[in-house]
This record gives structure tokens, C-alpha cells and sequence, in this order.
């Protein structure tokens, strides 16, 4: 059945276009985003690998 | 302000260290390996005289062993250690990790036996047959849930950058395994893919492109996000760069995989997606490249001493080179060139010796003192691995694009009267022999380094004592409260089971979208009336074709260029792979094309280029493959081969498989040895020299069959 229906899709080529579509608008979103973000959770992120000590959330998220 | 309640627990380093000395044991079988394959393309002689050291079979044995076994523990081993520091949290479950452990190299042996053995199902780097699939699912699996459930019971707030790497790997490696390994057994060693033709080449390279992508890339980031800024003492250079690179990469890597395949039958559509998304790649695999370099800024004096940074500073750039010349393979007139040559081989060693293979040195240099609470036994030692190890992979790569394009030049050249320049095959071959001599002294210098590493490893472990339990103390996690200004990502990353979700949605789009349309839509694969299933007996000649990994030298796919059907005959055409399961178009060209070598030389020719191949072409390169000759078939297993085919649609009439199948094959089987009689030559009917003689005189002849229209099943609709 469901095989059918695709079967008689014509036009295959729009599903790419569509996607690249998603593509775009994901990506602007993810940038308009990450413009935006608190500099203090990046700071935050970006010394994860390197604290030695114990730590948690409180350090960036406790003002 | 009072301090919060610190929660005391320890981080399991044992499993680190056995994961660790699995990469490199697993690692030194892969380069030997890798090793005598390479010496192979330059001395037949070398495969030491059996059918299962030869190279058809231990080539796919050589990728296996280092993507799965080297690889695959170095990522066990690089996660099982940077995971729950970075989440704070000793891995959810000691039980599920041994079981990850035991079952991967369970898994890994199997491999080590059955491929020598010839059982292969020949779709490269998923050779394993079924009952090893199934088992890679299941300790794929519980690697997942011991993340996922060290990702709940976490300290830690928000995943690093390097965790959702480790995510998105194991998701997307789970779809492509299951997706690509679908197959209808037909006994405990033997199945057929549930593709055919056109369709399990897409599906293959939709896999294979993104086992080099979610496999031997993602993963490795994700460990380079943790390993460098340790080695480096510094954090990682831009985090936004490394959010935008994230969601890019695993988003557009999974559309590439058509560039394997550019020039060949599968619809165009599929071949321009495949080329628009590699150029597209650049951009975030280079933010990768970038954002691991810029982390050294301002600590260069620190590269010059320490060789962990060495290592991985090579790496790095060994990536970029990688995922620059990958786009640019991607490019159809590159691609033209470049295809069924050693420039692939060269760029796929770029990757593995000095992306995979530097960055694994640095994690294991930087891991092992640390796991024994001592120094490194040498900087020496380990700068002069460095140094083999860099010349090893010059030695490896240089040599291979001057042969590929030698070769490939020669194969495109024409004469003053039109005729090709070179057209025996083997004339191109025989000129690039000098560069394979080189290309296995630089495997010898990548290997001869990493034996100095694991000398100064196993020093290293004598000079310190092994914390098997690491303590740490840390705050339980408390209950999220939403902030204000808080949205998307931010409330994304505390999330783990939301996040691993998102990024299957990102990675699914661009699968769904390629994969659908071409297995069900049905005008992608234009029908051709002559073309029917093999005969049982070719059926059983293409099963020891596939058996004895003939598919790692010689292509089935004419290109439509001149050149090409100048020297092998008429362009390759999608319909007549219909009944090809699995597809056997190749990679790499050491031998020439076979698709059209049907009828094109007398059976004795084969007979005798198979005993002997130096007597039918002098200075061939190619292996004797005369136990063909004295191994027998009982073809026992034939009509549970024509049920499952018919099963998966192929058209044999009903009842076939119980009576006329073998009677037909008796039949053929006789009839080939009559005429190998005429020339002198005994053989038995069931030889496998017979069965192998009957499906390459069929290569390619359904089309050249009278009344042969082409119709699309589109327009007989």
C-alpha cells in the first residue's frame, strides 16, 4: 500500500529542494541562536574538560 | 553561603586500560595485515600460497580490523574515560560496560575467522555476515544505554560539545548498520541483501560514506574536543564555532554517500544531491579542523616539546587535508579521474594513519601516565614514533597519487589513430609496481613506530602503579528550574533523551530523503526485458566470485567515457543489476572492469588464467587461484539459494528450487566441462573452477541479446 503510494510520487527532485529548505532555516535558527547566547554559560562550556576540582551547574548558572 | 552536599564516587579506569590495550593490539594485527595485503599488490607470491591469506580475502579483513578493532576500541576507550569526568558520574553500569568490551572483541575474532574463510557478504565495510551483524546491533546497543543512562544519572548540568559527538555517533551508526545489513539468510553463513542492483549500491555507499563519517569522524572529534584542550591546558578555542559545527556536520554528512558513486547507473538526481552536500561539507569539517587548531593559539612553544600535542596537531591537520581533498573527489570531473584508482586509497590513509591513527597515539600517550600516576618513559621514544610515524604516512600517500595518476592517465589515453594508447590493462599496472614497493615501506614505518609505542607503554606501565578507581567528589544535581531567557539549545542540552532524539531527526532528513525514492519509486531503475536471473549454476560461480573477494580488485560498472567503452565494450546500464544481490560495481580497479568479459575469451582462457594467470597474461599481479580447481561444490545448498531469492522477488519459476534448479545446473556444469574436455582440459563438473567460468561468461550479455528493447517500468505503466 504504502509502497504504491510512493510509487506514483512524481517529481522526486522537490524532496531535496524541500529538505535543503529545512536545511537553511535550521541553520539560520542555530546561528541567531548561538549570536545570542549568555557569555557566561559559553565560559562555562568551554571549561568543562578542564576543571580539575568538583563542579556542577552552580558556576555559571548561580548569580 | 553554605556549600552544597558533595557526593563521593570514583571513575573505573580499568575499563579504560583494557579498551586501550585492545586498540593496540588490534591495532598492530590491522597494520600487519595491512602489511603483507600491500606487499601482495606488488608480489602475488605473497599471499603465502592458501586461499586464505590471499588478498580478495584478507583485504576486507585489513579494514575491518583497523576501523572496527583499532578505531572502534580507541573510541571505547577515549569515551569510557572523558565521559564521566565530563558529566561527573561514573558510567551507568560496570555490567554493560564488560559486556560492550567482551562482546566487541567477541565480535572482532569472529571476524578474524570468517572472513580468511571467504564468508563475506562483500559490501565493504559491512563484509560480516548476518549472525555477527545482529551481535554488533546488540554491544552497539548497550555501549548506547551506558551512555544514555550515565547522561541521567549525570552531575554535571549541560553536555559538552564533546558528548553530543559521542551521541550522534552512536545513533546514526545504529540506523546504518541496521539499514544496510538487512539481508535474507539463507543459511547460518550465508544470506542475500535485501537490495538489489542499483539500490544496494546506495544503500552501501549511503552506509559506507557515513561509517567514515559517524565512525571515524564524529566520534574522533568528539574526542578531540576533550583530548586536545587536556593536552593543550587551554579550553577549546571558539565553543559557538563548535555548537554551528556540530548540527552542520552530522546534518550534511549524511547526504554525500552518491559521491561514491558519480558516472555510474544510479539516477542522476541522486548523484547531483551526493556532489552539492560534499562541497557543502567544507564548512564544517573545517570548523572542526579550525577550532582544534586556533585551541593552540599562543601555546605552539608547547607542540615543540610535547609530543602528545605532536600527535595531535598532525592529526588535526591530517583531518583538514582529508576533508578538503574529499570535496574535491566529490567534484565529477576530479572524480573521473580520480575513481577506481589509488587516489582513493591515498586519501582514505590520510585519514586513517593520521587523522584516526595521530590522534589515537596522542590520547594513549596522554592516558597512560595519567592511569598510572607517573611520567611518560620517554619523550624520546615517542618523538622518534612521531617521526616514523609522519614519514610512514609520506611514504604511504606520496606514492599513491603519483600511481593513481599514472594509471588513470593511461587508461584515458588515446593514439594519433584514435585507438588507445595502453590497451592491454595490464601495461598500466606493470607501471605503477615501483610506487606499491613504496607504499609498504611506509606501512613498515607506521608500524615499526607503533611497536616504539608500545614499548614505551608498557615502560611507562612498570614505572608507576594503575589507579583502577579514580575518586572524585561532586554536588548531586538538582532539579532544573527554568530561567527566564532560557530556550532552544540551552534547555536542549540538559536533555539528554530530547537531544539524542533531535540529532536522529537531523541525521534521518537527509537518509529518508535519498533512500526512499530510489528503492521505491520505480522509474529510478529502468527495466531491461532481456535481462533474467542468473542460472543456478552461475548463481553459485557469482557466490565464489563474491567468496573469494574478487569484487577488491576488479569493478563491474563501465563508465560512460570513451575510454572506458572503448576498452571494456557498451556503457554500464542501472537495469541490468536487477538481479544482482549484493552488487559487486567495486571500488578499486587493480585488475580490469569485468562487466562485459562474458564470452569475450574461451572457457580454457579462464581455466588456465585461474591456474596460472602469468601463462594467459605475462607479469600479471594477480594471485594463482588454483585450489578452484581441485575444491569441490555440493551445491547442497542450492535450492535454499533459489528460495531466498525467491522470496526477495527474484522470478525462478515455482517449484524450481526442488528438482529442475540442480538438473539445470548438472546440466551447465557438464556442458562447460565438455568443452574444457575439446581443449584438453579435465576438470569435474562440480569444481568451483566450473560454477566461477559459468557466471563470468555470463557477465554482461543479457543486453547484447537480439530484440532487446530498453522500456522504463514507468512508461509500461
Amino acid at each position: 500500500m504504502q509502497k504504491e503510494i510512493l510509487s506514483s510520487i512524481e517529481n522526486v527532485e522537490v524532496y531535496p529542494i524541500i529538505s535543503l529548505l529545512v536545511f537553511v532555516l535550521f541553520f539560520v535558527g542555530m546561528g541567531w541562536w548561538v549570536l545570542r547566547t549568555d557569555k557566561q554559560y559559553i565560559e562555562h562550556m568551554k571549561s568543562l574538560p578542564m576543571d580539575e576540582g568538583h563542579q556542577n551547574e552552580e558556576s555559571h548558572e548561580k548569580k | 553561603m553554605s556549600e552544597p552536599l558533595l557526593e563521593k564516587f570514583s571513575y573505573d579506569n580499568k575499563i579504560v586500560k583494557y579498551f586501550g590495550a585492545a586498540t593496540i593490539i588490534w591495532g598492530v594485527v590491522g597494520m600487519l595485515v595491512g602489511i603483507l595485503a600491500a606487499t601482495q599488490l606488488f608480489l602475488p607470491e605473497a599471499n603465502l600460497g592458501n586461499q586464505y591469506t590471499t588478498f580478495g580475502r584478507i583485504r576486507p579483513l585489513h579494514t575491518n580490523a583497523v576501523i572496527f578493532a583499532f578505531v572502534g576500541n580507541a573510541i571505547f576507550a577515549g569515551v569510557y574515560y572523558s565521559m564521566p569526568r565530563l558529566l561527573k558520574a561514573r558510567m551507568w553500569s560496570d555490567t554493560l560496560s564488560w559486556v560492550n568490551f567482551w562482546g566487541w572483541q567477541l565480535i572482532i575474532l569472529s571476524a578474524v575467522i570468517t572472513l580468511p574463510l571467504g564468508l563475506t557478504t562483500s559490501k565493504e565495510y559491512a563484509e560480516l555476515e548476518w549472525p555477527i551483524d545482529i551481535a554488533i546491533a546488540v554491544v552497539w546497543v548497550a555501549f548506547g544505554a551506558n551512555m544514555i543512562g550515565t547522561l541521567i544519572k549525570r552531575r554535571e548540568r549541560h553536555m559538552y560539545v564533546a558528548i553530543w559527538f559521542y551521541l550522534a555517533s552512536f545513533v546514526t551508526v545504529a540506523v546504518l548498520h541496521i539499514f544496510n545489513s538487512l539481508e535474507l539468510p539463507v543459511s547460518l553463513f550465508k544470506s542475500y541483501s535485501a537490495y538489489a542492483g542499483v539500490q544496494d549500491a546506495l544503500v552501501q555507499w549511503w552506509y559506507g560514506h557515513n561509517a567514515v563519517a559517524f565512525f571515524l569522524t564524529t566520534p574522533y572529534l568528539g574526542l578531540m574536543y576533550y583530548y586536545l584542550p587536556k593536552a593543550a591546558n587551554r579550553p577549546i578555542y571558539s565553543y559557538k564555532l563548535s555548537i554551528i559545527h556540530f548540527w552542520a556536520l552530522i546534518f550534511i554528512y549524511i547526504w554525500a554517500g552518491p559521491h561514491h558513486l558519480l558516472y555510474t547507473a544510479l539516477p542522476n538526481w541522486a548523484q547531483v544531491l551526493g556532489v552539492a552536500f560534499s562541497i557543502m561539507l567544507i564548512a564544517p569539517s573545517w570548523g572542526g579542523m579550525v577550532n582544534g587548531l586556533l585551541t593552540l593559539r599562543g601555546a605552539w612553544d608547547k607542540v615543540r616539546v610535547d609530543p602528545v600535542l605532536k600527535f595531535m596537531v598532525v592529526a588535526v591537520t591530517a583531518y583538514g587535508m582529508a576533508t578538503f581533498e574529499g570535496p574535491l573527489l566529490s567534484l565529477k570531473s576530479v572524480n573521473a579521474i580520480a575513481h577506481y584508482t589509488d587516489w582513493i586509497v591515498a586519501h582514505v590513509h590520510i585519514g586513517g594513519l593520521g587523522w584516526n591513527g595521530f590522534l589515537t597515539f596522542g590520547m594513549l600517550y596522554w592516558l597512560w601516565p595519567r592511569m598510572w600516576n607517573t611520567k611518560l618513559y620517554s619523550i624520546k621514544l615517542a618523538n622518534a614514533h612521531f617521526w616514523l610515524g609522519t614519514l610512514g604516512i609520506l611514504f604511504y600517500a606520496l606514492p599513491m597519487y603519483v600511481a593513481a595518476l599514472t594509471q588513470s592517465l593511461m587508461w584515458k589515453e588515446f593514439n594519433e589513430m584514435g585507438r588507445l594508447a595502453y590497451p592491454n590493462f595490464l601495461e598500466t599496472t606493470l607501471e605503477i609496481v615501483p610506487m606499491y614497493m613504496f607504499r609498504a615501506f611506509g606501512g613498515v614505518l607506521y608500524l615499526s613506530g607503533t611497536l616504539i609505542m608500545i614499548y614505551n607503554l608498557v615502560k611507562t606501565t612498570k614505572m608507576g602503579t594503575f589507579i583502577a578507581e579514580e575518586p572524585d567528589e561532586a554536588p548531586a544535581l538538582t532539579k532544573p528550574v527554568a530561567k527566564k531567557g532560557e530556550y532552544w539549545h540551552h534547555v536542549w542540552e540538559r536533555k539528554p533523551i530530547f537531544f539524542t532524539v533531535l540529532a536522529t531527526v537531523a541525521i534521518l532528513i537527509g537518509g529518508a530523503i535519498e533512500i526512499i525514492p530510489t528503492i521505491l519509486v520505480k522509474s529510478n531503475v529502468p527495466t531491461i526485458s532481456s535481462v533474467e536471473p542468473y542460472t543456478p549454476l552461475e548463481l553459485q560461480g557469482r557466490d565464489i566470485y563474491i567468496k573469494n573477494g574478487c569484487v577488491g580488485c576488479h569493478s563491474q560498472m563501465i563508465r560512460p567515457f570513451r575510454s572506458e567503452t572503448e576498452r571494456y565494450g557498451e556503457y554500464s546500464k542501472a537495469g541490468e543489476f536487477v538481479y544482482d544481490r549484493p552488487f559487486l560495481w567495486g571500488s578499486k580497479r587493480t585488475g580490469p572492469d569485468l562487466h562485459r568479459v562474458g564470452g569475450k575469451y574461451p572457457d580454457s582462457w579462464h581455466y588456465h588464467h585461474m591456474l596460472d594467470p602469468r601463462t594467459m597474461s605475462p607479469g600479471s599481479t594477480m594471485p594463482a587461484y588454483d585450489w578452484m580447481i581441485t575444491e569441490m561444490m555440493d551445491h547442497e545448498d542450492l535450492p535454499a539459494k533459489i528460495r531466498t531469492l525467491q522470496k526477495l522477488g527474484v522470478p525462478y519459476p515455482e517449484g524450481y528450487a526442488e528438482g529442475p534448479a540442480m538438473e539445470d545446473l548438472n546440466q551447465q556444469a557438464n556442458t562447460i566441462t565438455a568443452g574444457l574436455k575439446e581443449a584438453n582440459i579435465e576438470v569435474m563438473p562440480h569444481s568451483e573452477i566450473v560454477a566461477l567460468i559459468a557466471y563470468l561468461q555470463r557477465l554482461g550479455t543479457d543486453i547484447k541479446k537480439l530484440d532487446a528493447p530498453t522500456e522504463s517500468a514507468s512508461e509500461a505503466k
